[in-house]
């Protein structure tokens, strides 16, 4: 689990921002006009830093204009643990569901991108820090599914500071494997995964479906990793490199293929569909 | 570090009654045989109060007790013909996880152990069990030799987690735990896993994936340690006990929620009062459970160990809002269960509990 990104960040928050019409960049702590923000697909005007998206902001700057069918959206958190500490996990999920509107961290469907149909999953920060329990699991296995069986290609935007979902227990830890597991079958099938990573993308999802597109591609500055950087901090003791878990950290090592700012994702993840699409005479000819 | 817990004390004190009588008797040459006799039955009497009901926080440290049967202890005891095999071939040999082929009951395997050292020295190496990328590559790469030679694999867990340090980042740690998950989802031979002490999080998921999961009576599996969630929840490590509670990470519940399928005993007081009568049954378990997938035609195998994982979890489904657990039920080729499977689950074929759409999750049962 590691929610100390998220955490690292909202603390930066310090002075309060002036009036509705501004808002302070998280990253480099410029006071920016909100409306600019919204117009640049809510990217920082000085230092391009990528803002947080909504599922439905995400889904709207990826594919087609009223081409998106929602579907597995019948699903939504149970508490299986009977979870109760201070809070009770029951009313988390009742207040997350009231704040955000969604079931829970995840929306996923069918839609075109530039006319070409995809399977695509967007996970949504917003609901408990967008970490996978139960029907994050299931709705990605689902998907994937549904991508092998149509011969469609599957795009999974992930956001999740928080990995596995502490709240469902081992339950969440095993939707790793699920998942996984789906994703090999997908890629036996010839199917093709697209991860797209965004800021943060961490722990348990990070360990599991997101790290196993063919290609992955990473929003900039996007925190990417297995354990947060307060938690290695503690650990080692010693201060981190600057840049630490960043998407150009990631690049540098050689575990994600580009890095795609996000005016052109979109253009980018068709590009890349079209690049990997058969020739109807190759398929033929290989066999 | 004391050889036992705070909660163990009162055995402690009648164990040492025992010694002093004992002692005093022969020294005085007097006959204390009956007063003996009668704090010995005290002491199983106790015995048995204090660990048929242990809490999950008295298994969590249990499961930490560095007196346990471990990865080396096994191999000396029971893996006959053990030929260690070392190194990722791409950065390095991580000794917090130990590979190599052997003989068990009769079963030649492919052995993937985690290891957490036994003296400081060797703590250090290993990290505390910690394993790095390399040490997952390392397994991988063993179990990619194990698939060509259809030798079966057997992991023994026990780990705190991965290691949360700059060079497993640089070496991508996530990417390449999420390589074993997948890869052994789909590996064409038996896997076999066994969480003998720890089970923490991804870093045990990394070795942890196969046809059969198994877990040792004092042993826990968790999504985040229980110092990490009372952390998280309390701001306070020091409310681990309760933390571990709220998990729900003991074998029995593990069992119940449908994750792991067989719990391997202890002696009473744990697998460190008497490791050789422990190390007695992980062997007769390994080898009787070896032999169960052995003859498991591999198509089978491994559509079953798909299925397996494919229906873990627990969710609200549908407008009519039923919490459904099907364990080794389909429903891939269709998004829903039909009305049949549903049926079927209420039924009790499957585990399902009902519940009303307009009751919240989480009541009490
Ligand atoms: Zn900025």
């Amino acid at each position: 689990m590691a929610f100390d990104g998220l955490r690292r960040f909202i603390s930066r928050r310090k002075k309060p921002i002036p009036d509705g019409l501004w808002m302070r960049c998280e990253d480099c702590g410029a006071t920016v006009y909100k409306r600019v923000v919204e117009e640049k697909y809510r990217v920082c005007p000085e230092c391009s830093f990528h803002f947080t998206l909504t599922s439905e902001q995400r889904i709207a700057i990826l594919v087609d204009d009223e081409t998106f069918v929602a579907r597995w959206n019948n699903l939504s958190p149970s508490d299986p643990l009977q979870f109760k500490a201070e809070s009770a996990y029951a009313d988390k999920i009742r207040e997350e569901q009231a704040r955000t509107g969604l079931k829970d961290a995840v929306v996923a469907g069918t839609g075109d991108i530039y006319g070409k149909s995809v399977t695509i999953v967007v996970t949504d920060s917003r609901f408990i820090m967008g970490s996978m329990g139960s029907v994050v699991g299931e709705t990605i296995a689902r998907a994937t599914e549904y991508a092998k069986d149509h011969g469609l290609p599957l795009i999974i935007v992930s956001g999740s500071g928080g990995g596995a979902r502490m709240y469902e227990g081992a339950l969440s830890l095993m939707q790793m494997a699920k998942t996984s597991a789906a994703i090999a079958r997908l890629h036996e099938a010839g199917g093709l995964f697209i991860s797209v990573l965004t800021n943060p993308t961490m722990a348990g999802v990070m360990a599991s479906f997101a790290s196993l597109g063919d290609v992955i591609i990473a929003e900039p500055k996007a925190l990417i990793g297995f354990t947060g950087p307060r938690v290695i901090k503690q650990t080692i003791k010693q201060e981190l490199p600057d840049g630490f878990q960043r998407s150009e950290f990631l690049l540098e090592h050689g575990f994600i293929d580009q890095i795609v700012p996000r005016p052109d994702m979109k253009d980018r993840l068709a590009q890349l569909i079209e690049a990997f699409r058969p020739e109807p005479a190759a398929a033929g000819k290989l066999s | 570090m004391e050889d036992f817990l705070e909660f163990e004390q009162p055995i402690k004190d009648v164990e040492k009654k025992i010694e002093e009588l004992k002692k005093f008797s022969e020294q005085m040459d007097v006959d204390l045989s009956g007063s003996i006799e009668e704090l010995r039955k005290q002491l199983d009497l106790l015995k048995r109060e204090i660990y048929n009901k242990l809490t999950p926080w008295q298994r969590v440290q249990l499961a930490r007790n560095p007196g346990r049967p471990d990865t080396m202890d096994i191999i000396a005891t029971f893996v006959e013909k053990f030929q260690e095999l070392h190194g990722d071939r791409f950065f390095g040999d991580d000794p917090a996880i130990v590979c190599g082929t052997g003989i068990i009951g009769g079963h030649k395997v492919m052995f993937i152990g985690q290891r957490k050292g036994k003296n400081t020295k060797e703590r250090l190496r290993c990290n505390f069990g910690s394993p790095h990328p390399e040490g997952y590559r390392k397994a991988l790469r063993k179990m990619k030799l194990a698939e060509k030679f259809h030798l079966p694999v057997v992991c023994l867990i026990n780990t705190p987690g991965a290691y949360p340090g700059i060079g497993a980042e640089e070496r991508g740690q996530a990417h390449a735990i999420a390589e074993n998950i997948f890869e052994m989802s789909r590996l064409r031979t038996p896997i076999l896993c066994l969480v003998i002490g720890e089970g923490g999080s991804g870093g045990a998921l990394g070795i942890g994936v196969g046809d059969r999961l198994a877990i040792m009576e004092n042993a826990y599996f968790s999504v985040i340690s229980p110092e990490g969630c009372a952390a998280i929840l309390w701001k306070d490590s020091e409310k681990a006990n309760r933390a571990a509670e709220v998990l729900k990470l003991t074998p029995k519940d593990l069992k119940g929620l449908g994750i792991f399928d067989d719990i391997v005993p202890e002696p009473l007081g744990g697998a460190h009062t008497n490791p050789a009568a422990a190390m007695e049954t992980i062997k007769a378990y390994l080898t009787k459970t070896l032999t169960e997938l052995k003859a498991i035609p591999i198509d089978k195998l491994v559509e079953t160990r798909y299925q397996k994982y494919r229906h873990i979890g627990i969710f609200l489904e549908d407008q009519q809002a039923k919490v459904v657990m099907l364990p080794g039920k389909g429903v891939v080729e269709s998004a829903l269960p039909t009305p049949g499977e549903i049926a079927a689950a209420e039924m009790g074929e499957a585990q399902a509990v009902e519940e009303e759409e307009d009751v919240k999750p989480g009541k009490e049962d």
